[in-house]
C-alpha cells in the first residue's frame, strides 16, 4: 500500500473550499442574483460597492473563497474524470491539468483583485 | 432444512393472503457448465409476513431443492442474508414480498463480489481486508487489574461503529469497491474507527499507516451509498470523513512541527480522544 503523501493536503483543500463555497456562494448569489435584480433590497452605489472590494480584508477574503474553490474544483473534477469517465490511466495527466487549473485560476484572482481594483 | 424451517405455508392465516408473487430469482451452476447466470421465475404466496428470505425458503421446501443461498438468524443479526432485491443491496430477512408487490421480485447475488452458486458470493476479499485495519485493542500497557471502565460518553463515541454485522451489504453498494478491488471498503474502515475512537485503545497510528494510503480512506470519494446500504445504521460514509480529517490532521502536524516535535507527533501516545479523562 502507497501511503499518500500529497493526498492530505489536497483533501484539506476541497473540504476547506466546499465549506467556504457553501458558506460564501448562497449568501452572494442571493443578494447578486436575486435581491438587488429584483429591487427587494436597494442595492449599494457602485463607488460605496468598489471601497468595499478594494478593502483589504475583503480582497483577502475573495481570494481565499477564490482559491478554496478553485482546489475544491480541481479535487471533485479529477476524480469525476478518474472513476466517472474511468480515465485512471491518465491520473498523471488529469492532475497536472485540474491542480495547474486551479492554481492559473488562483493566480488570475490574485491579479484581478490587486491590479483590477 | 425443511425440517428446521417451520413450515410457514401450513398456516393458512386466509386475511393475511393476498395471492402470489413471482420471484425472479439468478441462477448460476458453473459446475453444470453454466458460463453465464440465468433467471428463473418462481411463483410463490405473498403474505403479508412473508420477507424475501421467506420466499426463497419456499422456493427451496417445496418447488426447487436446488437453489442455493446463504442464510441463518432470520432476524438482522448474522449478516449472511445479503442479497440484490430489485437491484438494492438488503437483507432479505428484512426485505419484505409485500413492499415488492405485484412484482415480480428479483433477487440476484450481492454485486462486487464473484459468484460461487445461484445467490452465494465468495467473501474471501473482505475476509482478508478485515484483519489489515488491525480491528482490536491495541494498548502496550499492561491490563487493569480489574476491569477497564469506560464512561457512558466514551462508549457512545465508538458505540454506533461497533453495530456492524459484516453483511457487506456496503461493499455491494460502494461504487469505488467495484472499480478497485483493493479499495479496504467501507465496513473495514469503519470498522477502525470503531477502534480509533475507543477509548482503550491507543492503535491510532498504527491503524493510519493502513488507512492513510491510495486503498485506503483516500479511495473513497464520498459517494455515501454504504451508509443508504447499511442495514445496522453504522453511517460507514461518515466514518471515512472523520477519519480523513483526522488522518489530514495529523499529516500537517508532521509537516509543520519541527523534527523533534515531529517524532513524538508519529510515535508518540494517540491523541486524546472525546471524554478522556486526564
Amino acid at each position: 500500500m502507497a501511503k499518500q503523501r500529497a493526498e492530505p493536503f489536497l483533501w484539506l483543500l476541497f473540504s476547506a473550499g466546499g465549506v467556504v463555497a457553501a458558506l460564501l456562494v448562497p449568501a452572494l448569489l442571493l443578494l447578486f442574483g436575486v435581491l438587488f435584480p429584483l429591487g427587494w433590497i436597494t442595492p449599494p452605489d457602485h463607488d460605496h460597492l468598489r471601497a468595499v472590494a478594494a478593502f483589504p480584508l475583503t480582497r483577502l477574503v475573495l481570494f481565499g473563497l477564490c482559491v478554496l474553490a478553485l482546489f475544491h474544483w480541481a479535487h471533485r473534477f479529477r476524480y469525476t474524470l478518474y472513476e466517472g469517465l474511468q480515465l485512471k490511466h491518465l491520473h498523471r495527466v488529469i492532475a497536472v491539468l485540474c491542480y495547474g487549473g486551479a492554481i492559473a485560476g488562483s493566480a488570475a484572482a490574485a491579479y484581478l483583485l490587486t491590479a483590477g481594483l | 432444512m425443511a425440517d428446521t424451517y417451520p413450515d410457514v405455508t401450513a398456516d393458512t392465516g386466509t386475511d393475511l393472503d393476498t395471492g402470489t408473487i413471482t420471484m425472479r430469482v439468478t441462477r448460476y451452476r458453473p459446475e453444470d457448465g453454466e458460463l453465464e447466470p440465468t433467471t428463473q421465475d418462481y411463483q410463490i404466496p405473498l403474505r403479508k409476513d412473508w420477507a424475501v428470505l421467506d420466499g426463497l425458503n419456499h422456493i427451496k421446501d417445496h418447488i426447487d431443492a436446488t437453489l442455493s443461498y446463504r442464510w441463518s438468524c432470520r432476524m438482522g443479526i448474522c449478516g449472511s442474508c445479503g442479497m440484490l432485491v430489485n437491484g438494492e443491496p438488503k437483507l432479505t430477512c428484512e426485505a419484505f414480498l409485500t413492499d415488492y408487490a405485484p412484482g415480480p421480485v428479483r433477487v440476484e447475488p450481492l454485486a462486487n463480489f464473484p459468484v460461487i452458486r445461484d445467490l452465494v458470493v465468495e467473501i474471501g476479499s473482505f475476509m482478508r481486508k478485515l484483519p489489515q485495519v488491525k480491528p482490536w485493542i491495541i494498548d502496550e500497557a499492561p491490563p487493569p487489574a480489574g476491569e477497564h471502565r469506560q464512561t457512558p460518553a466514551q462508549v457512545a463515541e465508538y458505540q454506533q461503529y461497533s453495530m456492524c454485522i459484516n453483511c457487506m451489504l456496503c461493499y455491494s453498494a460502494c461504487p469505488i469497491v467495484g472499480l478497485d478491488e483493493h479499495f479496504l471498503g467501507p465496513a473495514a474502515i469503519a470498522l477502525a474507527q470503531r477502534y480509533n475512537l475507543d477509548s482503550r485503545d491507543q492503535g491510532v497510528l498504527d491503524r493510519l499507516e493502513v488507512l492513510s494510503t491510495d486503498e485506503g480512506i483516500w479511495g473513497c470519494t464520498f459517494v455515501g451509498e454504504c451508509t443508504t446500504a447499511c442495514p445496522k445504521h453504522v453511517d460507514p460514509a461518515g466514518a471515512i470523513q472523520r477519519y480523513k480529517l483526522s488522518a489530514a490532521t495529523e499529516s500537517l502536524k508532521a509537516f509543520v512541527l519541527p523534527k523533534s516535535r515531529r517524532a513524538r507527533a508519529t510515535n508518540g501516545p494517540a491523541p486524546a480522544k472525546e471524554g478522556d479523562t486526564p
